[in-house]
């Protein structure tokens, strides 16, 4: 057996992700010894656990700390993110608890694959090492596969589900691989190992590692939903159930962004002259393809799931640019993305619910009228979607540019401004259904306090994290910086020579 | 592993993989795999490592391809209808065979990469253990939430819908109850 | 003694056939099982570059991918029935609620 150093055993990096699985097991327990109009109560159990976890994260911030032989990572960085993702799912709890009852589903494995797949977002966060990072990806995935076909006597749901999978399962085989090469060219899966390996020239440049990048590269690329690897996505996005949905758009993307970001541009910068070719095509086939399909959707859900690859085409924009400054601008830009998307995803849940309606853009006209409330909810998700002063897409669409641009991206910064302007066109539609057509006149009404609170909760976000930007972007600059610390050594020793 | 032998189960492997994915029946497709997993295990054993053939053969074998066989069964699927041959996926099918063929070569024709002396415990049991149970403890402990997911899961998804509760319920919200 | 390159070089020649199956194929149940393929592949490439470098790294990762693979099959098999159980068919192309 190799000396890898100490084995440090920390309960930090396992709190927080471990409270969630625990919380799991225990809905599991609960849920199968109530009957079925009750097991509905066990959502309680999933909010408390996924509360506690995100309380929980405080223990895993403070100096970059590797533990179980590299395994897991405790940061600042990791500690954002245990913090972000369970909130975020903890917004999709809320805003469940009827839907889940008004479409029938199965409660108590609901919620139980909700926190399984909340615990793989938060192990790709914290991972230290490719096969953690590839075990988070799998438990995630999984349980979204699951969720996404779960109301089975809707043909749409099993077919998303089974869209989802077979295009997953494809995508995990080129991820793997990649793991692979970069396994033979630096004779570790640790992260901080192979950082070190592709640091030396002669390795850096072997096949092995550049195949091994390009598979990876096309693995995150489908988990992220970047055009050309987002064929999945709307067929996805429309047939799951829309809080699975909500789910996917939100956790997913957070979680494979949080594994994505950190493995190559962090443990990955030497390499960012092979890569950043690559990124850059993906950012602007993912900002154009998404932007322009996004403009001929009639169904919401559909729209937004393009509107999710245009903003992957964004996040892959600040990629592109791959300096350390543009870390804090993506950890903000996804915080913005995330409360948006959420906040978006509750109004069409209660307003399939208050109105026994699909999600066409047909359903909400006439919202205004009807539902003021949700409709004003909506146009202000739809606003910071579209990056409108001053709310949080905004200022993190603006951040993210301005790095890339000061790192010589012009054409990449033109491109994305102008899928902006295009962009605005079909966040606008929604506006317009709902604020100047006539809708017929709807008299079911359903007041849901949770589901109240949750788009409380998601509008609050948008606009504090928009007009307040200061603290959290120092949130996101300290948390990016203590992921750096591991550079640090080795750039100081480079240095010195 | 001597060469020969590498080259028999190697010609084997690929000639079952192809007939995995040519032939036209589920069921003779899912024979080729099994003769392509038995030589994958065979070769992981010429490589040293024992434990992990054997369970190649176990697992694989033993239970996933049962697992296929049980639905094809249940699915009572005969041979595929004509398949319709699409032109756009076959030739996206060559360009990335293509593709990864140049990958084959670029592998090949590499610096020679020789295989070094090892232990005689190299592989064996103990040694994986030992490696499962240190530095890689979290990720043993993933897949057993791994495993947890696929009970939940294939119960949640896999269940036909068991309550009077639901059955006039209609399939989608905005689809009108039948009266 | 056989070069590592040639186990590398099978299983990328593995992998291959096993991604022209899913491109190429219909049936979504021997789609399938090219990605099991696959993901066989990748299993022999951590085995020969695990031996390769001596360490015992490789069979460690191929027994969590197994897992992997074993788990995928049995929710992958579960969603393929309830699909079933809706449409009566495997047949990729007539999976169409949804534009594909």
């Amino acid at each position: 057996m190799q000396a890898l150093g100490p084995l440090i055993l920390s309960w930090r990096s396992v709190l927080a992700p471990g409270i969630v699985a625990l919380t799991a097991v225990v809905t599991m327990l609960v849920g199968s010894g109530l009957s079925e109009d009750e097991s509905e109560s066990v959502g309680w159990i999933a909010l408390t656990g996924l509360v506690a976890a995100a309380i929980a994260s405080l223990a895993a911030s403070g100096d970059h700390i590797v533990t179980f032989g590299g395994s897991l990572i405790i940061d600042d960085y990791t500690a954002f993110f245990y913090l972000l993702i369970p909130v975020c799912s903890a917004v999709v709890v809320l805003f469940s608890f009827d839907y889940v009852a008004a479409l029938g589903l199965p409660a108590t494995e609901y919620y139980a694959l909700l926190l399984f797949a909340t615990t793989g977002m938060m192990l790709m966060a914290g991972a230290g090492d490719l096969i953690v990072m590839f075990l988070g990806l799998e438990t995630m995935s999984i349980s979204a596969y699951v969720m996404a076909a779960m109301a089975q006597r809707d043909p749409k749901s099993s077919e998303a589900g089974l869209k989802y999978f077979l295009l997953g399962a494809f995508s995990t085989g080129f991820l793997l691989y990649g793991i692979a090469l970069l396994y033979g060219a630096t004779g570790s899966i640790k992260l901080e190992a192979v950082a070190q390996m592709v640091r030396k020239h002669s390795i850096a440049l072997s096949p092995f590692v550049l195949l091994g990048l390009g598979l990876i590269l096309v693995g995150f690329g489908f988990k992220v939903a970047a055009a050309p690897f987002h064929v999945w996505t709307p067929d996805a996005y429309e047939g799951a159930p829309t809080s699975v949905t909500a789910l996917m758009a939100v956790g997913i993307k957070l979680g494979a962004f949080a594994g994505f970001i950190r493995v190559l541009l962090i443990y990955l910068a030497p390499l960012h002259a092979q890569w950043s070719g690559v990124l850059w095509a993906l950012a602007a086939l993912s900002m154009t393809v998404g932007n322009l399909a996004a403009l001929a959707q009639e169904n919401i859900k559909r729209m937004l799931a393009y509107s999710a690859i245009a903003h992957a085409g964004y996040i892959l924009v600040g990629m592109t640019a791959g300096r350390s400054e543009v870390g804090p601008a993506l950890l903000y830009y996804l915080l913005g993305y995330a409360f948006a998307n959420l906040g978006a995803f509750a109004v069409l849940v209660a307003v399939e619910q208050a109105q026994q309606s699909g999600t066409k853009l047909d359903d909400l006209s006439g919202l205004a009228r009807n539902h003021p409330m949700l409709a004003a909810a909506m146009a202000l998700f739809m606003l910071s979607l579209m990056g409108m002063p001053p709310l949080a897409g905004f200022v993190g669409k603006f951040y993210i540019f301005s790095v890339a641009l000061e790192s010589r991206y012009v054409w990449l910064v033109i491109i994305a401004t102008l899928n902006s302007v295009v962009s605005a066109y079909y966040y606008a539609r929604v506006i317009v259904a709902m604020y100047m057509r006539e809708g017929a006149e709807r008299q079911a009404q359903t007041r849901q306090p949770t589901l109240l609170f949750a788009l409380a909760v998601a509008a609050l976000a948008t606009v504090i994290i928009g007009l307040l930007p200061h603290p959290y972007i120092s949130a996101s600059s300290a948390a990016y910086a203590s992921a750096e610390q591991v550079l640090r050594p080795a750039t100081a020793a480079l240095q010195t020579k | 592993m001597p060469l020969g032998i590498f080259a028999f189960f190697a010609t084997l492997a690929v000639i079952s993989a192809l007939g995995v994915i040519l032939q036209r029946s589920p069921v003779h497709s899912l024979l080729a795999l099994i003769v392509t997993l038995l030589c994958v295990a065979a070769l992981m054993i010429g490589l040293d490592a024992l434990a992990v053939g054997l369970l190649q053969a176990i697992v694989y074998v033993g239970a996933i391809v049962v697992l296929f066989l049980f639905v094809i069964w249940l699915l009572n699927l005969e041979r595929d209808p004509e398949e319709s041959g699409r032109l756009g996926i076959k030739l996206l099918a060559a360009v990335g065979a293509a593709a990864l063929v140049g990958e084959l070569t670029a592998f090949l024709t590499r610096t020679h990469m020789s295989q070094q002396t090892v232990n005689s415990d190299y592989g064996s049991m103990a040694q994986l253990a030992g490696l499962i149970f240190g530095n890689y403890l979290i990720a043993f402990e993933v897949t057993s939430l791994l495993l947890l997911v696929a009970v939940v899961g294939v119960v949640a998804v896999a269940r036909r819908w068991p309550s009077p509760r639901l059955a006039n319920r209609p399939p989608t919200l905005s689809a009108k109850p039948q009266t | 003694m056989t070069p590592i390159n040639y186990y590398l070089g099978l299983g990328a020649l593995l992998f291959a056939i096993g991604t022209v199956g899913v491109l190429i194929r219909r049936n979504l149940i021997v789609v399938f099982m090219s990605i099991e393929l696959m993901l066989n592949a990748v299993n022999l490439t951590f085995i020969a570059l695990g031996r390769a470098m001596g360490s015992a790294d490789g069979q460690v990762i191929v027994f969590f991918v197994m897992i992997v693979a074993g788990v995928e099959a049995a929710v992958g098999l579960g969603i393929i029935l309830a699909a079933f159980r809706n449409r009566l068919t495997v047949n990729a192309d007539e999976f169409n609620l949804l534009r594909w």
